[in-house]
């Protein structure tokens, strides 16, 4: 998920030509006050009007309780946004209201049910209250880390270990899973320490993050390496539902794959694998039907 | 409608300055390194958003740095919205 300033023309009319999966266009943080209404035109005509493809796209609101929050609600709503991202949520009632403001919105337009949600936790209270944010609403499509604000809220500082932050990343991946909803990590500012982020991506993924938040196209390859599945990863995924798919056929209930026991973890994990080989462009879709 | 005088947009590239402030019916100067080739559709964006406000007389003075068609529109409309104090929001 890359992160766009939502008061940058040339950027958001380039962003999808670098390939992220989802494309967040901003109007909190890196909007002055003085932009906020000008930032909120230029998403909205940017929506309406760019072909993204298929990237995913999101937008981060401003706050409900600021005076932006509920116009970028309208606005965005209006310009067919796939996913609104709620910053610093610390409580399930929060969503909720989000919830009822983007109902008012569709019920106008006709298109109810249209827009999903997703989370920011930038505090402890949020991670606290992770998964009762998580399963606030039905269009809860993941919870994120915000660790800039998170860290400063603890009163402690990032670190290239990130030490500081792995009771929030576990949280809130155990949230997302005991949800059945996304869960993406935070942004990593250093570009030019890339050594460190790859050290970072490799400890999400190991924690069971979706995706890693970035700040610039040069991130997206290290991302999309790290979380790509090796050959051989894909080769025995690929065995296991394939021996899934005959053993269904024949009725039998029990399944072995060069003589192992395959059980449901197994090929939980290995649809996992093969997921995030088609996502990360290795397989295609056809290859798995 | 009362037109104050306003200014939305940047000199970045991909962006466009627009300043308005009253007029009598709708004058547009543009400066662009392309008004050669696009400045006719360039101004009948603006020509068009203006309308589209409402907004009859007025005088904007658009910088183009290479903004596409959406930019304009949006920079056009904050101008606006900052000349006249009425939001396209509820």
């Amino acid at each position: 998920m890359m992160f766009v300033p939502g008061n940058n023309p040339g950027m958001m009319a380039d962003a999808h030509i670098y390939g992220p999966d989802s494309i967040m266009l901003d109007l909190e943080d890196s909007v002055t006050m003085a932009e906020k209404d000008a930032a909120r035109l230029l998403v909205h005509n940017a929506l309406k009007s760019i072909d993204y493809g298929s990237t995913e796209m999101v937008v981060r609101i401003n706050p409900l309780n600021t005076p932006y929050g509920r116009k970028d609600v309208e606005a965005v709503i209006k310009a067919g946004v796939d996913v609104i991202r709620m910053p610093k949520t610390e409580t399930a009632d929060e969503v909720r209201e989000l919830e009822a403001e983007i109902i008012k919105v569709e019920e106008e337009l006709g298109c109810v049910g249209r827009t999903q949600i997703m989370a920011a936790i930038e505090s402890a209270l949020g991670v606290v209250n992770a998964y009762a944010i998580a399963t606030a609403s039905k269009r809860m499509m993941g919870i994120a880390l915000g660790a800039e604000d998170y860290s400063a809220n603890l009163k402690t500082q990032r670190t290239p270990g990130g030490a500081e932050l792995l009771l929030a990343r576990e949280t809130i991946v155990v949230a997302a899973r005991a949800a059945g909803i996304a869960c993406f990590d935070t942004v990593y500012s250093n570009l030019d320490d890339m050594e460190t982020f790859r050290k970072e991506v490799e400890l999400i993924k190991t924690l069971g993050f979706d995706g890693k938040s970035i700040i610039n196209p040069r991130q997206i390859q290290v991302v999309n390496e790290v979380f790509a599945p090796s050959q051989k990863d894909i080769d025995k995924a690929l065995r296991i539902i394939a021996a899934i798919k005959e053993a269904q056929a024949k009725g039998s209930g029990v399944i072995a794959v060069n003589g192992k026991m395959v059980d449901r973890p197994v090929v939980i994990r290995a649809e996992r694998t093969v997921a995030l080989a088609i996502a990360s462009g290795i397989l295609s879709k056809e290859d798995v039907l | 409608m009362e037109i104050k005088n306003a200014v939305a947009g940047t000199l970045e590239s991909g962006d466009i300055m627009i300043q308005m402030g009253p007029g009598e019916g709708l004058q547009i100067e543009l400066q662009s390194s392309v008004a050669a080739q696009f400045g006719r559709q360039i101004k009948a964006v603006i020509t068009e958003t203006l309308e589209g406000l409402g907004i009859e007389n007025a005088y904007v003075k658009a910088t183009d740095k290479g903004a596409l068609d959406c930019t304009i529109r949006a920079r056009v409309t904050a101008a606006a919205v900052r000349a006249t104090g009425k939001d396209v929001w509820k």
